[in-house]
């Protein structure tokens, strides 16, 4: 095949972004220092990481990057990165029975933290395997693949700057990512500093409450390793049992920074630079939160009326139900995934529920992956328009959003994106289901369906063995690695990597 | 007064004639045909000039008031400006536009305008006092909306004919005007008749004209469903004001493009696209069913044509905008119930505005035998600190006084209600002795 000559530009600007990794790896190290735990899991990475950083720039010193780079950059970034973050799980599990010391087991870890997916082949968190500054890093992966690996490149590297625009409508989940500011450089800076500083609220807050005596288990270094992965909308949680190990008041704080998480991040920007109301003027705010009470009115009523007690700590039933309905819904509609109890042990029809809201998603330019809700929306009422044309036919009924009128070939592209989502989550369970029945698993539907929403919509846990309290590690070595490329697909919204896999793209 | 007027097309010229009688009229155009035209038939002075052009401006010496009336908004705007930097006349600009005139309401006196004369604004305004109160004859606005004239027919049936004044006076917030028969105006008193024939004037907030108007004849249904046809921006404009109104609105226009970008803009107008001549369409679309269709084409003959063909269909009302005046009459003549043309409205709108500085509202009722206006009370009025009694004793027998806004809020006007600095009044009064009571203002 001829190769067009601009891939060695993408590898260089990958290369660029190495650089930094190795930098990253640099706070996980630190930590290590701090607790006497082995510096070697962080060294040797960020040695191979600098290496092959410098490697790679040398490929193209004086990088051009068009559109199509961009794609071709974006992928191998991500799976790069992935790589070498599975390197700290391998080395420092090395010689040991632990399941992350098989390779690809290291690597589904990997990029389920840098996606923000949260899905985990971690049997035993309290093993004497995984120490604090591994488990440390685990939770630092999700914080830097929250805001976007690229978002942060963009902001700190100038020579990405000048077509920067289209990598960041790549990276940021969803449509209709504006410029903030003139410079795309402030724009992700600015977007990193408001990310910055809500996790730094967050963990000012939970660590607050252990001050308190509100939350004896949360202490300083559970503050941060929560904070870091509420705001990804990741849902890694050091503790064995997740969220349930913390109190009521600590679940009660995660959740509104699960809502911010969700939220479109450049209404923070806009809310900062004076415009007080743009919360109360942003249609999908409105939806988002919309959607949140409903689905949580929804649980809460099945709870009450089924008399499901979970979750209970030492506040009443009713209060306690809706506090577990509501952070359930948050952490769904975010895909958090983070849990305060077991949901797989509630009625099947709930977990139906559960699985269908995987498929929600929170709103656009947040940290939040899936379907989203602005797509839901558009969608619903390009259906109305359309449902208006067949009663008129010759009215013209343009599409609203905030105001502003959607041509048709976004519609048309949010459509695609739907559809091409739930495509691949159809054909990737039946892959799923096969690959495990042919390694004599055998897997429910609902488990199924449930690993690829998981995976796919980054959500995190699913049904059945890998339930919250359980793991992915039964899956075949295929299937682990299908649902690595399904994260990363999710996590830059399918087009991204599709084009990659397209006739067109390597034509010159 | 010394005026000037720019651009000596329909308008201008239209203002220029009726201006003359009174004052020192110099009109300026770039036409020298339609100069030498213009001086040949009014007693003004026509010049040739640009009025963007300040060398001619100042030219034309010392003037009072500048009247800026070429069909070119921004020319309009411009000349306005620059007449700003030469003197200190008080600057009225036509426009057609109303995003400049929102603009503008913005901050008056912007863009050097000191007033503003809006024609696709005026001609929706104009369609809406039409539907606004569907069994008024007339019906007009003072005090930015929070007065309201109308003027009934009282039916026989009606609950107030065969009644006094006093018995029929059951509203707060509304005062009986005037009865108007056949040969002569009242101003009632309570005692006063109302027989069925009579017409009626009330002045109040228009809640209470609304509620008054449902009372009288309680079959009338509120305007519900208009059709607009066409794609001007008077169009646009209607259709955006009726919607802010609630009332349910379809434009139906051809050309796919311009349809599309009027979507857009009007997002609670059902817009729709097809060749407006078919009929099977309009029948389809239930046209006849519609309460009021608005029509304004291209040319006045496509407005003629549709706005008959519409006619036939059975519809209720229908207001064709008639962009030559002298078609006017020909449009009521065959049957189309009012005709609008947007030249005399905003002409009427300008000489209105000229004829009393500080009367910001004028409204004619029954032929120019009463007069309508709207005051603001000066630090220097006569009648400041004066009750209602006092007043209507010291003024000239046909003075009323409608209505009071005070502090942007509509107070009754009663007998022993005392006039204060800042107040804008309403007053109704004979034409005959319009003068004098404005002096004694």
């Amino acid at each position: 095949m001829n190769l067009r000559s601009n891939w060695k530009a993408a590898l260089s600007l990958t290369g660029t972004i190495l650089k930094w990794l190795a930098i990253a790896l640099c706070i996980p190290l630190v930590v290590a220092v701090y607790f006497g735990d082995s510096i070697w899991p962080f060294v040797i990475p960020g040695a191979i990481s600098l290496t092959l950083g410098l490697l790679f720039e040398r490929i193209d010193p004086d990088p051009h990057m068009n559109l199509r780079d961009g794609f071709l950059m974006l992928v191998l970034a991500w799976v790069f990165i992935a790589f070498i973050g599975s390197f700290p799980y391998l080395i420092s599990t090395f010689g040991t029975s632990s399941s992350l010391s098989i390779p690809i087991n290291a690597l589904f870890e990997s990029v389920s933290g840098f996606t923000t997916t949260g899905a985990t082949v971690i049997e035993d968190l309290s093993s004497p395997s995984y120490s604090k500054s591994i488990l440390f890093w685990r939770q630092f992966t999700q914080w830097l693949g929250g805001m976007g690996i690229i978002v942060l490149a963009l902001a700190i590297i100038p020579s990405l700057s000048s077509g920067g625009m289209r990598l960041l409508d790549a990276e940021s989940p969803g449509p209709g990512v504006k410029k903030l500011t003139p410079k795309i450089a402030e724009t992700a800076r600015f977007l990193w500093i408001v990310y910055l500083g809500i996790t730094f609220l967050e963990i000012l807050a939970l660590y607050g409450l252990h001050v308190l005596g509100l939350a004896p288990n949360m202490d300083f270094y559970n503050a941060v390793c929560h904070g870091m992965t509420t705001l990804a909308s990741g849902g890694f949680s050091p503790a064995v049992r997740g969220i349930e190990t913390f109190s009521a008041a600590v679940q009660w704080v995660i959740i509104p920074f699960m809502v911010a998480s969700g939220t479109n991040f450049a209404l923070f920007y806009k809310f900062m630079s004076d415009d007080k109301k743009v919360f109360l003027k942003d249609s999908e705010f409105k939806y988002y939160l919309l959607v949140i009470a409903a689905l949580c009115a929804i649980f809460l009523g099945i709870f009450l009326t089924t008399g499901t007690s979970i979750g209970i700590q030492n506040d009443s039933t009713t209060i306690s139900s809706f506090r577990s309905a509501l952070f359930l819904t948050v952490s769904l509609i975010t895909t958090t995934g983070y849990v305060n109890f077991d949901y797989t042990l509630l009625d099947l029809p709930i977990q139906y529920l559960i699985l269908l809201a995987m498929f929600i998603g929170g709103s656009v330019g947040s940290t939040s992956c899936s379907i989203k809700i602005l797509r839901w929306v558009i969608i619903l009422k390009s259906v109305k328009s359309d449902i208006i044309k067949i009663i008129h036919p010759d009215a013209v009924v343009p599409v609203r959003f905030n105001n502003e009128t959607l041509t048709e070939s976004t519609i048309k592209q949010i459509h695609a994106f739907t559809l091409l989502f739930i495509f691949i989550f159809g054909i990737s369970t039946i892959l799923i289901s096969l690959d495990s029945y042919r390694i004599g698993l055998n897997l429910s539907l609902l488990e199924a369906m449930g690993a690829v929403a998981a995976t796919l919509g980054n959500f995190g846990p699913s049904f059945g063995q890998s339930g919250p309290m359980g793991t992915y590690l039964h899956f075949s070595t295929p299937s682990k690695l299908y649902m690595s490329g399904l994260m990363i697909a999710g996590r830059l919204e399918i087009f991204p990597l599709i084009v990659l896999f397209t006739r067109v793209f390597w034509k010159s | 007064m010394r005026i000037l007027i720019i651009g000596a097309g329909q308008v201008g010229s239209s203002i220029a004639e009726n201006l003359s009688e009174s004052h020192k009229v110099v009109i300026m155009d770039i036409d020298p045909v339609r100069v030498s035209d213009l001086s040949y038939s009014y007693d003004v002075l026509a010049i040739c000039g640009d009025g963007n052009n300040i060398k001619n401006l100042e030219e034309v010496g010392k003037i009072d008031l500048f009247l800026a009336c070429t069909n070119d908004d921004e020319k309009n705007l411009i000349a306005c400006e620059s007449s700003k930097m030469i003197g200190d006349a008080f600057t009225v600009a036509r426009v057609k536009n109303s995003v400049l005139f929102e603009s503008w309401s913005r901050s008056k006196g912007s863009f050097g305008v000191d007033f503003m004369a809006c024609s696709d604004r005026l001609i929706s305004e104009a369609i809406i006092k039409i539907t606004g109160t569907p069994a008024a004859l007339d019906a007009d606005y003072f005090a930015d909306g929070k007065i309201q004239m109308a003027e009934f027919e009282i039916n026989p049936n009606s609950f107030i004919s065969n009644k006094t004044v006093l018995e029929a006076d059951q509203f707060e917030l509304l005062t009986f005007a005037a009865i108007i028969t056949e040969s002569e105006i009242i101003i009632p008193t309570g005692s006063t008749m109302i027989l069925p024939g009579h017409r009626i004037v009330v002045i109040g907030t228009p809640e209470s004209v609304k509620s008054f108007s449902t009372q009288l004849e309680p079959t009338t249904k509120k305007t519900q469903n208009i059709v607009l046809i066409g794609g001007s921006s008077i169009i646009a404009e209607t259709a955006s004001l009726f919607s802010s109104i609630k009332v349910n609105t379809t434009l139906i226009t051809s050309g796919k493009d311009a349809s599309l970008e009027l979507a857009k803009k009007l997002p609670n107008t059902m817009v729709m696209c097809h060749d407006i001549s078919d009929i099977r369409f309009l029948e389809a679309e239930n046209i006849n069913q519609s309460d009021l269709v608005v029509v304004h084409l291209s040319s006045d003959e496509k407005t003629l044509l549709i706005s008959l063909l519409i006619k036939q269909l059975g519809v209720r009302r229908i207001v064709s905008i008639v962009n030559s005046g002298s078609y006017v009459s020909l449009f009521e003549n065959v049957g189309i119930d009012v005709a609008v043309n947007p030249r005399e409205l905003i002409s009427e709108a300008i000489i209105g505005f000229t004829h009393q500085v500080n009367t910001e509202h004028i409204a004619l009722l029954d032929s120019n035998r009463v007069e309508l206006l709207e005051v603001e009370i000066g630090s220097d009025s006569n009648i400041s600190g004066k009750t209602i009694q006092e007043i209507s004793s010291s003024m000239p027998n046909l003075v009323l006084i409608g209505a009071i806004v005070r502090d942007e809020q509509a107070i009754a006007p009663r007998g022993d209600t005392t006039i204060k600095y800042g107040d804008h009044i309403v007053i109704l009064t004979d034409v005959s002795v319009l003068d004098k009571v404005l002096q004694q203002l």
